[in-house]
């Protein structure tokens, strides 16, 4: 318990340093200590003592980690932008943890992660300027939106498999990103604004004062897209700790092995699509409400493969992987001024770098436990 | 009513061709229930086909097959798999990142109850299952083999060939099937260790039900005392039927092994 304390306080604080800092040289020598401490880490099996930790606490991370970002919002309550990435780091990790569950389970890789996330987007643009659709009834339409769309894609999906299944996909993100260029109902190249999303009654884009403490007016997007985090985490979780999880990994490792034991092969490929691209879609309608403007060019091939790369650094199947993944590939480029014009290079060479030394990802996925930590070895 | 000659699976004119090979040759076989048939034949004389065909992963260009006096021939692998056919495999088909429970449990899918709200919402109903199920696993390990039961949530990669051959059988007993396909068990194993699993098997058998049993194999030693009745194929046809002993004294057969001289 002290170890993963120790870690966790360690951990917020690395943050709130990252976060903060303006300096690119401060930024670089932070990713370095990162390098070094990872490194010295593994040297000393660090990693094997806070994974037997966790066992022990199998709550631990998940409680750790919304304290962290409530401390997070605490430090930066009035800084727009380390809130403004904070904020993405989380939608990201949420559109992922769908991607996860296609690419992770069911084994399809999507590489029209973005299109969906745009979708979404779009729906939010749509539905919140022409319509009065209650503002959170608008993140679960544009999942609904994105999910049907995504259905055009079932039949050729499932008449592949592997690699023409993912050519499949990358067709269908090139294709969306051009049919939103020329679409003039849908602003063409120049896309759409967003009014901003509004709880009950209030507006969140307004500056809020409480206490004479004045609030960034990101702080409510933060907290939504954090509980749209935990409930995906949650579906995720389950998912992977039931006959379902089950029965998409049978589908994954061996289709025939699998349908001679009365897998439907099909069914379970409709379901993690559907599913993954519900959460992508929803995740892309709080993204657009935030970021108050939606246009093609935020949704490109290149922002599919940024996604695709998040759940391969992360490690295939593992949630926990995601949002540290995430969090660097948002974060670095922001921080590091210098890569930004580098950063399609930078994510290709970290993608080459991980497949070649930890092909499993920073934290690869361990082997199912339904219910972990209760009664370990009971069975045995 | 349990007669002599109960026919549980009847294939007639059973016929599967790929572009200009004729795997199967208007086969006419039927099996009986509660007997140990073995199938036999050189290589490429269409068994492993035969087994595809039954089992919905391939389907017949003509002919067809009936279990229980139900037509099978379209039927896809689940819904064979339903009928309570199951079966292994000549190459190890298990699922290596998995744990031996998922490998077996998935082998009973047909009574999980798959649905998306009781398996993401119902965890309290779930974890009923869950423990049920790993009993049921648990138990069909102590029976086939106790010391696999220490391992039932170590994954299958960490495993040697006799264990995953192993757990390849209990994953195609645990639903308790009526007919089970054993495509070359003695594949990859030694002597000694295709007598253990045999043995357990059999043990398997006697304790849980006696279910029907379609044995392809090459050791002419597991054929002789497992089967009470043997077909050899050759070149998709049928060209002998018999005990053991009759078979193995079939002039066709020596030649259909050894070639003419």
């Amino acid at each position: 318990m002290k170890l993963l304390i120790s870690t966790f306080i360690l951990g917020v604080l690395y943050s709130i340093f990252l976060l903060g800092s303006e300096n690119q040289l401060e930024v670089g020598a932070l990713v370095i200590l990162a390098f070094f401490v990872s490194l010295l880490g593994k040297k000393i099996g660090l990693m094997e003592k806070l994974a037997s930790e966790v066992r022990q606490h199998p709550h631990f991370p998940a409680y750790a980690s919304i304290a962290g970002v409530f401390i997070l919002a605490l430090v930066f309550h009035n800084s727009h932008f380390a809130l403004l990435m904070l904020t993405t780091v989380l939608i990201y990790s949420t559109v992922c943890l769908g991607l996860n569950i296609q690419f992770g389970y069911v084994g399809i890789v999507n590489f029209a992660g973005a299109a969906f996330f745009g979708i979404g987007s779009y729906t939010a643009a749509v539905l919140a300027t022409h319509t009065a659709v209650p503002h959170l009834m608008i993140l679960l339409a544009a999942a609904g939106v994105s999910a049907l769309i995504g259905s055009i894609l079932i039949y050729p999906v499932l008449r592949t498999r592997g690699h023409y299944a993912a050519l499949v996909t990358i067709a269908f993100g090139i294709l969306f990103r051009n049919f939103l260029e020329v679409n003039d109902t849908l602003g063409g190249p120049q896309g759409m604004k967003i009014p901003p999303l509004n709880l009950f009654g209030w507006n969140l884009s307004d500056g809020i004062e409480i206490g004479g403490f004045e609030i960034s007016f990101y702080i409510p997007y933060l907290l939504v897209a954090l509980v749209l985090l935990i409930l995906s985490f949650r579906l995720t979780r389950n998912l992977e700790r039931s006959w379902l999880g089950l029965s998409m990994d049978m589908v994954r490792t061996d289709e025939i092995a699998a349908s001679t034991f009365g897998v439907n092969i099909a069914h379970w490929k409709i379901v993690a699509f559907t599913l993954g691209n519900f959460i992508a879609g929803m995740a892309g309608a709080l993204y657009g409400m935030m970021t108050s403007y939606v246009a093609p060019n935020n949704f490109t091939f290149a922002d599919s493969l940024i996604l695709v790369s998040i759940v391969i650094l992360g490690g295939i199947g593992n949630p926990w992987g995601i949002i540290p993944a995430a969090a660097i590939v948002v974060i670095l480029p922001e921080k590091l001024q210098f890569i930004q014009e580098y950063r399609f290079l930078l994510y290709a060479i970290v993608v080459i770098l991980i497949l070649l030394f930890r092909p499993d990802g920073l934290l690869p996925r361990r082997i199912r436990e339904y219910f972990p930590g209760k009664k370990a070895g009971d069975h045995k | 009513m349990i007669q002599q000659n109960n026919i549980i699976l009847e294939a007639r004119n059973l016929t599967m061709r790929f572009g200009g090979v004729t795997a199967l040759d208007s086969l006419n076989l039927h099996v009986n229930e509660g007997e140990v048939l073995g199938l036999l034949g050189p290589n490429g004389s269409g068994k492993t086909t035969f087994f595809n065909v039954i089992t919905g992963l391939y389907h017949a260009t003509s002919g067809g097959v009936s279990f229980r006096g139900v037509d099978i021939t379209d039927a896809s692998a689940q819904e064979v798999y339903r009928a309570a056919i199951t079966r292994t495999f000549q190459r190890s088909r298990l699922s290596l990142p998995l744990t031996v429970f998922d490998n077996i449990a998935i082998g009973d899918n047909r009574r999980l109850n798959t649905g998306l709200i009781f398996n993401l919402l119902r965890r309290k109903q779930f974890k009923q299952e869950y423990e049920r199920v790993v009993e049921q696993v648990n138990q069909l390990l102590m029976t086939f083999n106790p010391k696999l039961a220490n391992k039932i949530f170590e994954p299958v990669a960490s495993l040697p060939m006799i264990d995953r051959r192993r757990i390849e059988i209990c994953r195609a007993l645990i639903s308790e099937p009526d007919l089970l396909l054993l495509d070359e068990p003695s594949a990859g194993m030694t002597h000694d260790e295709t007598a253990e699993v045999m043995n357990d098997i059999l043990q398997v058998r006697s304790k849980i039900k006696p279910f029907t049993i379609i044995l392809i194999e090459h050791e002419m030693g597991l054929i002789q005392r497992m089967t009470e009745r043997c077909i050899v194929l050759n070149y998709g046809k049928k060209i002998a039927e018999g005990t053991y002993d009759e078979i193995v004294n079939n002039p066709e057969v020596q030649i259909a092994y050894l070639g003419q001289e």
